[in-house]
């Protein structure tokens, strides 16, 4: 028998359904992802397990878990099965964890609010337990604060929380979706690990179907609240009977087709360029120590080429970002762009200004919620000495709008009648309304789905060929920077370890860091036949 | 419409509009005391009464309105016309020196209640309503200022506040034309709640003297010459009370009702 | 932690200078010699000298505010234009009546607030909560010294069970003067009252939909626990930056009240001051206030330090 069995569970939120039948079930020591784009109801699922639903949520169905249904279980029972026979791991390590409470504190609560040791066993099995995550307690002492810890070390502490009773299901939720690429590969290894040891059932939800694609047993596909595809899951990546399992996985994998790279004379140069960033002071009248975030980086861009710039968080690439783009002055060395420099006499250089544009990652905020399509991407216009009005500045935006697939009749709505995808075509046609030399993309398909994420590197790529566009694409995600770029550079530290041309370094990566970063992005399996096979009769 | 916006608007338009007509029209003369009718329970002739010296409370009441509205008015007024571009600016240079020495000086006029910058207006100028207003407006800058560089501050993270940059506005047009329609919704609901203090403060200041002095009727004037009287009528102490009490509240609903109405997730001091 | 302290201790040091420039300033604007003011207008030129000298009056403006500030950190506050005694000894017998009186009532209302506000936070939309809102709803509109007047009327008026007014002293008994309090204190507490429930309320209901709250309920802890366990030491941060504020408001709030009560504060001592233009006496009692609230507000940013520990850490 399994240990959870999911039977025709629905749900919904003040009268708005979420769930439509779902059933699913997962044994002991087995790995069960489930795995959609957002709002297709796999954390609902999670969070129905845990009994943890929002006010106002109605189910139907069963949710077994060793024979009891979850669903009618009195809430004193459900406080007692949770965390201790199930844990639950969050998606977002940052704020999961109390911030006023020490980490030996909070992981020692599990152990006692169930009573299950005496508060000197339970302080050893904390200790026990925090260095099974990989926290040693000779480096990260139980008095700890958990702002003293980075993500990924935080994400430990969550998972030392859920298993600190070996519970024998774990709900993962989106545990790695927050954190760096190397991160995720060792929380990864370590969910797996705590499953084969313990034997303990596992429910990974995630977006990423690289991440589950090589540690699931078990593959279910969600779409709008319903299970699409379920199976074993190499099958279901194999036979991929449904077609929206197919999009997603074509589209984890797209590669946009970018047209010949041209290499002409160098646009954008930077040159030797340092950002200090000041610390607060150690002693009380000592110097204030400085956080060096770039440090002497040099490079160039020429005109027409398409250069990535990856690297994790943390590694001065958006300080770089900010110094290209003129919104900070540098310490040390120079930014010109056609020969101009970004930043002039204390003050950005509007001249330089006028020939740069930028896209940024958030769909939701790059964007003033009180303003029309039509006055948001025309703001660059500003720069302009004389720009253009009345006809013009119609046939501009309508020019801008068709050239991102939008509507000219766009131009006169509010920017939250646009999904993300959309929103993030208006950021574009905001960037491309004054047809500048150079645009930077700063994480700019990050926040999307993997479907609409295909379609806007599509887009990138089409205005690329159409308009000869130089751009920098800057990203955490090596996958992404492949299809889209000529050229790529990695950076570590406040430092550029590799330059070098995209298939040259995604062939042969030389430098360590780029090799490991290689290594720890998950992959998705070669299925070359599978990729030919004709869909399959619906 | 909310029923705390509709309560609210309700009340509130009451008094002020009781404060509008008082100016053509009061039941009678604020002025004309009337020994042999004073102390006289609310009823007929004297809708709310008279006082010790037999003026009709409604009338005063009226009139009172005025004074109280008046200077709630002009000292949040004051509070907004230089605290808010004071916390535009602050915000607009984060941790810079203007910063800095913005944020010091509210520290340090928070240190002073609006009841000791009277005392001291008072010790040197003499009481008066302009000392009221001065001392509540004094007060109402750093609440303004704060609250405007905080939402200002959350604003500048903002990726859009970014685009401006980069489309090469200055920070002051950027703070003038995205960051305060922005934040306009939160100062109009601070404003009704710095409205509401305002009467509270006026009515304590002319309570202990240092606000309006006689002739001009204030609420709580009314109230310090009731004091004697309370035990002989008590509707001389009861009726101005409960008209601040529900002058505050109606403009309190209006404000939780604004808040709701404009946005829930507004972050409203109160202090 | 140490630096924290240190910093803190150097931005309350900056604050009482400026406060005491600025008092100092405004006090030096008003019109009239209080030499010649004290003895009349028939006093001979000569009399008003001896006297301005006496005073300190004829020395230059910044060696009088270097002697005031001196005079103060030993305690001498100088000399009452008025009364011709010892400003210090004046305002020493009327702060045992002003601080206690605030204090009491910070205590009230903090005893109040807190049972109150996480009440009706953790009954949040129920009958509970709506009673507790609608009650502070009132209690934030109603002038202090009125409600005072009304306790006044109930229970010294007609129900006789405090006196309307005076206070006996401490000597004679520690709960006599504690009963002479009790109705200025409840007066002066519950607005203030209603307002910090609604900042307990509101901050907790935030922290609520924090995600370290849910973390809390998947390790099995009951909403109750999560509540007191999570909860409550997070919302605790706003909530004492209101307490804080509070403390001024109830100052200068008790300064109204006295004059409802007829209690011998600071308040008598201040609004008697100002019709004498006893300016000294002013100038002394005020600087003192604002000494006490910055102190408070030195004392709350402690208190945030031992509340969060990211704030011990960072600076």
């Amino acid at each position: 028998m399994s240990l959870l069995s999911i039977e025709n569970l629905s749900l919904s939120i003040h009268d708005s359904p979420i769930l439509h039948g779902i059933s699913l079930r997962i044994g002991e020591g087995e790995i069960t992802a489930l795995t959609g784009e957002s709002g297709s109801g796999k954390s609902m699922t999670a969070f129905a397990t845990m009994g943890l639903l929002p006010k106002g949520a109605t189910t139907s169905g069963a949710i077994r878990f060793d024979g009891t249904n979850l669903l009618t279980l009195p809430e004193p029972q459900l406080c007692d099965l949770r965390g201790r026979e199930i844990g639950m791991v969050f998606q977002e390590p940052m704020t999961a964890l109390n911030p006023v409470q020490t980490i030996g504190a909070q992981v020692m609560e599990t152990i006692l609010v169930h009573k299950a040791m005496k508060p000197e066993r339970a302080e050893e099995r904390t200790r026990e337990v925090l260095d099974r995550v990989g926290l040693p307690p000779d480096r990260f002492a139980l008095s700890r604060y958990p702002h003293e810890l980075s993500g990924g070390q935080r994400q430990r502490v969550v998972i030392a929380m859920a298993i600190a009773l070996r519970p024998r299901l774990l709900i993962a939720d989106e545990p790695t979706t927050a954190l760096d690429v190397t991160t995720q590969a060792q929380i990864i290894e370590l969910l797996k690990g705590l499953v084969r040891e313990q034997n303990m059932a596992l429910m990974m939800i995630t977006h990423d179907l690289a991440v589950v694609s090589d540690m699931a047993d078990t593959l279910n596909v969600m779409r709008h609240g319903e299970i699409v595809e379920s199976g074993p899951t190499a099958d279901v990546l194999r036979e991929m009977r449904h077609p929206y399992t197919r999009q997603l996985f074509e589209a984890s994998r797209h590669q946009a087709d970018l047209g010949d790279a041209k290499a002409d004379a160098p646009l954008l140069s930077v040159q030797n360029v340092s950002r200090d960033y000041p610390l607060p002071r150690k002693t009380l009248f000592g110097p204030r120590p400085t956080f060096r975030a770039v440090n002497h980086v040099s490079f160039d861009i020429r005109r027409g080429e398409r250069v990535g710039l990856v690297g994790e968080s943390g590694c001065g690439k958006s300080t770089l970002t900010r110094a290209i783009l003129g919104l900070e002055p540098t310490q040390l060395g120079q930014i010109t762009l056609d020969g101009d420099p970004v930043w002039q006499g204390g003050h950005p250089n509007l001249t330089v200004r006028r020939k740069m544009q930028v896209v940024f990652q958030d769909p939701y905020g790059s964007f003033n919620p009180r303003h029309r399509v039509a006055r948001l991407i025309t703001e660059p216009f500003h720069l302009l000495q004389d720009p253009p009005k009345g006809s013009a500045r119609g046939n501009a935006i309508a020019e801008a709008l068709t050239a991102v697939g939008l509507k000219p009749e766009d131009a006169d709505r509010h920017i939250h009648a646009f999904s993300g995808g959309q929103r993030q075509r208006i950021a574009i046609a905001r960037a491309l309304i004054i047809k500048p030399e150079l645009i930077v993309f700063d994480e700019a398909v990050s926040a999307l789905d993997v479907r609409v994420r295909a379609q806007i590197l599509d887009l990138m790529a089409d205005l690329s060929r159409a308009y000869g566009l130089t751009y920098l694409f800057i990203s955490h995600d090596l996958s992404v920077v492949r299809s889209i770029t000529d050229r790529v550079m990695v950076m570590r530290a406040g430092e550029i370890v590799e330059d070098r041309p995209t298939e040259a370094i995604f062939d042969a990566p030389r430098h360590p860091y780029t090799r490991a970063l290689m290594e720890a992005a998950p992959k998705l399996p070669e299925l070359p036949e599978a990729q030919d096979a004709p869909h399959p009769a619906l | 419409m909310s029923r705390n916006l509709v309560l609210g608007g309700l009340l509130t338009s009451v008094f002020v509009i009781a404060a509008l007509l008082s100016f053509v029209w009061t039941p009678d003369s604020v002025e004309a005391m009337n020994i042999a009718n004073r102390l006289k329970p609310p009823g007929a002739g004297n809708l709310l009464g008279t006082d010790h010296f037999g003026r009709d409370i409604l009338s005063m009441l009226m009139v009172g309105a005025r004074t109280s509205i008046a200077v709630a008015l002009v000292a949040v007024g004051i509070g907004m016309g230089l605290g808010v571009p004071l916390g535009l600016a602050a915000a607009a240079r984060r941790g810079g020196m203007l910063d800095e020495v913005i944020m010091r000086m509210n520290d340090l006029i928070f240190a002073f209640p609006s009841l000791v910058i009277a005392i001291l207006i008072t010790a040197v100028f003499g009481p008066s309503a302009t000392n009221a207003i001065i001392a509540i407006g004094i007060f109402n800058i750093p609440v303004f200022a704060r609250i405007t560089r905080g939402a200002a501050l959350s604003l500048w993270k903002r990726e859009f506040i970014m685009a401006a940059q980069v489309a090469g506005k200055t920070r002051t047009r950027i703070s003038a034309e995205h960051i305060l329609p922005n934040v306009a919704n939160l100062l109009i609901v601070q404003g009704t709640i710095q409205f509401s203090l305002g009467i509270l403060a006026e009515a304590g200041l002319s309570y202990v003297g240092l606000g309006a002095q006689p002739p001009i009727p204030s609420w709580g004037r009314m109230l310090a010459e009731a004091q004697t009287m309370v035990s002989l009528a008590p509707h001389v102490a009861l009726i101005p009370g409960l008209t601040i009490v529900a002058m505050v509240l109606g403009l309190n609903l209006l404000g939780d009702g604004l808040r709701d109405a404009l946005d829930p997730r507004l972050k409203v001091a109160r202090a | 932690m140490l630096g924290y302290i240190v910093k803190r201790l150097v931005s309350l040091a900056i604050s009482l200078i400026v406060a005491s420039v600025v008092i100092f300033v405004v006090i030096e604007v008003a019109p009239g010699d209080p030499a010649s003011f004290m003895l009349g207008l028939n006093a001979q030129p000569d009399t008003v000298a001896a006297l301005r000298a006496e005073l300190g009056l004829d020395q230059s403006k910044v060696e009088r505010y270097l002697s005031w500030v001196g005079g103060m950190l030993t305690g001498d506050f100088g000399m009452s234009y008025t009364y011709r005694t010892p400003v210090a000894q004046m305002i020493a017998d009327r702060m045992w009546v002003s601080l206690p009186l605030a204090l009491y009532a910070l205590t009230l209302s903090t005893f109040i607030a807190f049972p109150a506000g996480i009440f009706a936070a953790a009954r949040r939309g129920g009958p509970g909560d709506l009673t507790v809102t609608g009650a502070t709803q009132l209690g934030v509109a109603v002038p202090n010294f009125w409600f005072a007047m009304m306790l006044v009327l109930i229970f010294a008026i007609n129900l006789r069970w405090f006196s309307a007014g005076g206070f006996p002293g401490w000597d004679d008994s520690f709960w006599g003067g504690i009963k002479a309090l009790t109705l200025p204190a409840i007066a002066l507490a519950l607005p203030q009252a209603a307002i910090l429930t609604r900042v307990m309320r509101s901050s907790l209901l935030d922290i609520l939909g924090e995600d370290f709250m849910r973390t809390a309920r998947a390790k099995g802890l009951t909403a109750r626990q999560a509540l007191w366990r999570h909860g409550l030491r997070n919302a605790l941060i706003p909530v004492l930056t209101i307490i804080g504020l509070q403390f001024a408001f109830l100052l200068a709030g008790a300064i109204i009240i006295e004059q409802v009560f007829f209690l011998p504060g600071l308040g008598r001592l201040i609004f008697q001051a100002i019709t004498q233009r006893d300016l000294i006496v002013v100038e002394s009692v005020v600087m003192l206030l604002v000494f006490a609230v910055i102190m408070v507000n030195f004392l709350v940013d402690l208190a945030y330090a031992a509340v969060d520990p990211r704030l011990r850490t960072r600076t």
